[in-house]
């Protein structure tokens, strides 16, 4: 099984594990406490500070640590709103069909239909911005993408004689959705989840950078460079840190969404 | 009619009546979701008074119905209404600012688009080459990294450390169009990076689809070099869904703008619509929303009618 995987892929899950293994663990990895100040205003790298301490003295290391957690945090709950939302009406949609199958479809149409940004940024101009706000709204919003591909995937699945033999010995919907679907449409949508993780990273930092998202003291990645912007133009580039982790992140998800991929096309006889 | 009359009709009155959802929508979508307006605008140590007065000047008293007929009514003849905050016009403190992002998007545009569609080219040339290659992996790193950080690490670098540009993409109206260009050329090189990834692997994409085509294969046995049939034979038949990508890409560009104006604190509109979430001022979110929402959907518009008249077959039917 571990011989199979591609080198790229490889490095990809590690990196991700890496990531997820810091955020889970974050307390007992930190060097300081979060929001201790324990040293001078934009301090260089040292041997005490490995990254040097951002705008009021804090350890910019352990606000990268934390900040992570809270981000990957965030950027997880959400994805798991929208999976969950969005494959449970796509399939809905796809089995159901006829009128039910139209009003959702139209209605996930019409919201794709604002950029999801500004769609965000007019719901949390009413709402409180809060943890919990937040991983709904951008759950909710992103699960309009889930649904055009769980809608699609399923309504190829929907056709094929094995449902037809579960409708036919009298299967109710919860069965044939769970059962007969669900099983076949995991992995196309398990490779999408990993670009959503990836999406709801940078959605959430954007937002936190724009003041919308996590609020201090608590870090998180857009966070931080929202705290240490004004040290770039006199050349300090605490800033610039988490352009770093967000990148590495991105791009190691993305090389393991890629590998199921290929593995779930190459399933089929597809291109290998 | 003719057909493709007909189906560009359609298109616009699709069109239409999307963006008269919308208008519900984004109206709506601040009134049904849970919790008071005017609690959440005044905070919760707002006396009982000052709400009801805010409740008063919101109009929440009267029923909704009339209150978005009202709204739309007034966004039709051109009366935003007016901000909470500091009790302006909404329509003349949008009206320069609208320009100055237009300025932005524009250069934007005008430097990423020849440049997406010659790298795309030169990707399809040297198709799984070192030069596709290294154009793959810039592109798939730019793409994963937020907009606002792509400002940054410019501003760091390029503002900061070799002090090329300035760092502050401050306009004003007495300045001359090369002074303007000057001070929008940071903000301008992260937009055409963000958008250059996606509309030069998308144009990657569509010349490839049209090389498997047969008379690609003929003009290979004819002995023609590569790029006289990129550009001879693939490029005019890319050039429907390429138009597309590039429309889309400029309503993506739409958005991209907001988070680039705050990070260059450039006085547009982006900036206008991120200042006044964070006071909770409703009449200009809602303005703004709707506006860049309204850009979003012509432009999508636009990119579907284009693909429709260029299609030979719906424009010379049998």
């Amino acid at each position: 099984m571990i011989k199979n995987i591609p080198f790229a892929a490889m490095v990809g899950l590690c990196f991700t594990a890496l990531y997820f293994f810091v955020a889970l663990f974050a307390p007992l990895i930190a060097p300081y406490g979060m929001a201790e100040i324990v040293g001078e205003v934009w301090e260089p790298a040292s041997a005490d500070h490995w990254l040097g301490t951002d705008n009021i003295g804090r350890d910019l290391l352990t606000r990268m640590i934390y900040g992570g957690r809270t981000t990957i945090f965030i950027a997880t709950m959400g994805t798991i709103l929208s999976f969950v939302t969005g494959s449970v009406l796509g399939f809905l949609a796809a089995v159901l069909g006829g009128w039910a199958d139209q009003l959702i479809s139209r209605f996930v149409d019409l919201v794709m239909s604002i950029p999801s940004l500004i769609l965000a940024l007019v719901i949390l101009s009413v709402m409180p911005v809060t943890v919990p706000v937040l991983i709904v709204v951008m759950g909710l919003l992103d699960a309009t993408r889930v649904f055009r591909l769980a809608r699609a995937v399923a309504v190829d699945i929907a056709v094929m004689d094995y449902v037809e033999a579960a409708t036919l010995r009298g299967e109710g919907g919860a069965w044939v959705i769970f059962r007969e679907i669900l099983p076949n449409a995991l992995s196309p949508l398990v490779a999408e989840m990993g670009l959503r993780f990836i999406f709801m990273v940078l959605f959430i930092s954007t937002l936190s950078f724009l003041g919308l998202g996590v609020q201090p003291p608590m870090a998180d990645w857009g966070g931080i460079v929202k705290e240490n912007k004004d040290g770039i133009v006199y050349g300090i580039g605490a800033a610039l840190w988490p352009a770093v982790t967000i990148a590495t992140l991105a791009i190691s998800v993305n090389l393991v969404a890629d590998w199921i991929l290929n593995r779930t096309t190459s399933l089929k006889g597809g291109r290998g | 009619m003719h057909p493709a009359m007909k189906l560009v009709a359609q298109r616009l009155a699709l069109g239409i009546f999307l963006l008269f959802l919308v208008s519900i929508l984004i109206f709506a979508g601040t009134l049904i979701l849970p919790g008071d307006v005017a609690q959440s605008i005044l905070g919760q140590s707002a006396t009982p008074e000052a709400l009801a007065n805010m409740r008063e000047k919101l109009g929440l008293n009267e029923p909704p119905m009339t209150r978005y007929l009202d709204w739309l009514g007034g966004i039709l003849t051109g009366d935003l209404g007016t901000a909470l905050t500091n009790g302006q016009d909404i329509a003349t403190s949008i009206g320069s600012r609208l320009g100055n992002t237009l300025f932005l998007a524009f250069w934007a545009a005008v430097a990423s688009v020849p440049l997406a569609i010659f790298l795309g080219l030169v990707a399809v040339r040297y198709r799984d080459r070192w030069p596709d290659k290294l154009i793959s992996g810039i592109t798939l790193s730019t793409i994963s990294i937020p907009e606002f950080l792509i400002g940054y690490v410019l501003m760091y670098f390029v503002g900061v450390k070799l002090g090329w540009a300035p760092t502050v993409a401050t306009i004003y109206d007495g300045m001359s169009l090369g002074e303007k260009l000057n001070a929008i050329s940071l903000p301008v090189m992260v937009l055409t990076l963000v958008v250059l990834a996606h509309m030069m692997r998308m144009t990657r994409a569509a010349i490839l689809n049209v090389m498997q085509s047969a008379y690609i294969e003929t003009a290979e046995l004819k002995g023609l070099t590569m790029f006289t049939i990129i550009w001879r034979h693939a490029f005019p038949n890319s050039i429907a869904p390429i138009v597309n990508v590039v429309m889309l890409n400029l309503a993506y560009l739409v958005v991209g703008v907001v988070v680039v104006e705050v990070v260059f604190t450039y006085p547009g509109m982006g900036q206008y619509l991120v200042d006044h979430v964070s006071k909770r001022d409703l009449p200009v979110v809602q303005a703004c929303g709707l506006i860049f929402a309204s850009v979003y959907i012509v432009l999508n518009m636009v990119a579907d009618i284009v693909s429709i008249l260029s299609n030979p077959r719906l424009r010379h039917p049998k």
